[in-house]
């Protein structure tokens, strides 16, 4: 048996094909390395977080994270919830804050859970995979996993919007959280604490239908980490590193800039940094190469 | 085109927006709390192009601009970002409120006409909902041909490269055009989408007939 054990909400993006399966994949490694198990929600659903008030009520999106939350204490009574997904964390472990402040709002969707013969009790603790990494493994034992210390790489640690507010993690300031730039010095990374654009917005599910103005914003996310000296950027959240990965083209094309920036996973770099290969790490998966990072992989 | 709750909202509410979203919006009837100081304001990634930010939005709700408030984009531009939950003072849920508030501007019929996330969240709901799950793939055409088929292909030929390097980096599966990902229970599924969304329904109705 696995030292530690989560009910896990992989999330549409995280699944086989789609935009961050690069995260899943390198998780899914890190996990190996930490002997942690994550037992996937049975028969999950989207939890449609962020722009699914466009279609959907607040009952019935609620009803979403619900039975999702639900189907864990049914199936997985003593574990803690855990997602990768920033905005899949936030939205679940913001739906069981509501529901648990709203009587009427349960009990609503209790009778909708009836459909699907479940109930939702509204007692599970939601958490990211963050936090489980720095509250149950710890920084030491992570740094003392390490056996190729990323060196020579400059780190721009772009937390983003979902991981950060409105929650937090591990208790640290909204404007400037540290978690991200300890795990990259535990990594033997240089981390660049002055990147000014740490907490700064990517435009979220915005850029689809808003790519002018998403664009802009990711532009200077980008410039920002240049002129701190970085030559990577690192992100736990799959909506910030495809919005700042994919688009570095049409960014260019649009502001004659000429970006060519890799933007890699927190767990990519544990990965290749615990001596895995480029391959378990799923560097693979990303569309702009960082030559260096696939040196140590390869070393 | 506005909708029949709309006319009874109208009549039901006469004039008292702020009790109309106190009782009927996502989180409503925090709006009273808020004390005009305008942090919220200055914190929106897309702020420049929002015709009244959250602080403004408030304070119209207060005046009684009904269909000013409903008909606005500016909710549709929020970002989700939380920065303004994290700053209120008063601890307002401001992002769910703009929420509740675009999703209310459709419901009552007065959503902005071609406001592009307002279709995208749309797209996006449908999407879900249908088998359980997102996908990407479907989603992703759909928007380049919510304009119409030659807009479409136009803007989707634009996009290649970016399709193509996305399935090289094996990100956008084609195979996902073929079924995709979705639950296995999807008739439970549905049943319980429908269920929640008629007692919302319900609710909002319920309202209208207490007079
Ligand atoms: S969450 Fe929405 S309303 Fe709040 S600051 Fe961000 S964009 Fe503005
Ligand atoms: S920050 Fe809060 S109190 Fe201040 S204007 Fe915005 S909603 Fe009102």
């Amino acid at each position: 048996m696995a030292k530690h054990e989560y009910s896990y909400y992989p999330g549409c993006s995280s699944q086989k094909g789609a935009s961050s399966s690069n995260l899943e994949k390198s998780v899914e490694t890190l996990c190996e390395e930490l002997d942690i198990k994550l037992n996937p929600i049975p028969d999950w659903n989207c939890c449609g977080a962020s722009i699914g008030y466009a279609g959907g009520g607040e009952l019935p999106r609620m009803t979403l994270s619900a039975r999702n939350l639900a189907l864990s204490e049914k199936h997985h009574p003593d574990q803690d919830v855990v997602a990768t997904c920033a905005a899949c964390w936030l939205n679940t472990r913001e739906v069981q804050e509501r529901l648990n402040h709203n009587p009427t709002l349960k009990a609503e969707t209790n009778i909708a859970l009836q459909s699907v013969k479940l109930e939702y009790k509204g007692n599970k603790k939601v958490r990211h995979m963050v936090e489980v990494l720095i509250e149950d493994i710890g920084y030491d034992v992570l740094g003392s996993k390490v056996k190729k210390p990323l060196e020579g790489l400059k780190i721009a640690g772009y937390v983003g919007c979902q991981t950060n507010r409105p929650f937090g993690i591990d208790g640290e300031s909204f404007e400037n959280p540290m978690y991200l730039d300890k795990m990259v010095e535990t990594l033997g990374a240089e981390a660049l604490t002055k990147y000014d654009k740490k907490v700064a917005c990517c435009s979220g599910a915005l850029m689809f239908s808003e790519p002018e103005k998403g664009q802009a914003l990711v532009k200077d996310i980008i410039e920002s980490a240049y002129d701190s000296g970085a030559n990577m950027i690192v992100t736990p959240c799959p909506l910030c590193q495809a919005n700042v990965e994919i688009y570095q083209d049409d960014i260019n094309a649009r502001y004659k800039t000429k970006f060519d920036m890799p933007v890699m996973y927190y767990s990519q770099l544990m990965d290749v940094a615990f001596g895995r290969s480029a391959l378990d790490a799923a560097l693979n998966g990303n569309i702009i190469q960082s030559k260096r990072l696939r040196e140590i992989a390869d070393k | 085109m506005t909708t029949a709750v709309n006319q009874a909202m109208v009549e039901k509410y006469k004039g008292n927006f702020l009790k109309e979203v106190t009782d009927n919006v996502e989180e409503g009837s925090w709006v009273k709390m808020c004390m005009q100081c305008g942090v919220c304001s200055g914190s929106c990634p897309l702020g420049p192009h929002w015709d009244h930010p959250p602080q403004e939005l408030f304070m119209m709700i207060r005046a009684n601009k009904r269909e000013e408030v409903l008909s606005s984009t500016s909710m549709w531009m929020c970002t989700s970002c939380y920065n303004c939950v994290a700053r209120c003072p008063r601890g307002l849920p401001i992002t769910h409120i703009m929420h509740g508030l675009a999703h209310y501007s459709k419901r009552m019929g007065m959503k902005p006409k071609h406001q592009p996330t307002e279709q995208f969240g749309q797209m996006f709901w449908d999407n879900l909902t249908k088998k359980g799950r997102v996908n990407e793939l479907k989603l992703g055409l759909g928007l380049y041909f919510k304009d119409g088929f030659a807009e479409g292909v136009k803007v989707s030929m634009g996009k290649q490269k970016l399709g193509l390097n996305m399935m090289k980096a094996k990100r956008m599966s084609p195979m996902e055009m073929l079924g995709g990902h979705g639950v296995k229970d999807l008739s439970g599924f549905h049943a319980m989408l429908k269920k929640a969304e008629e007692l919302e329904a319900a609710r909002v109705g319920e309202n209208t007939d207490a007079k």
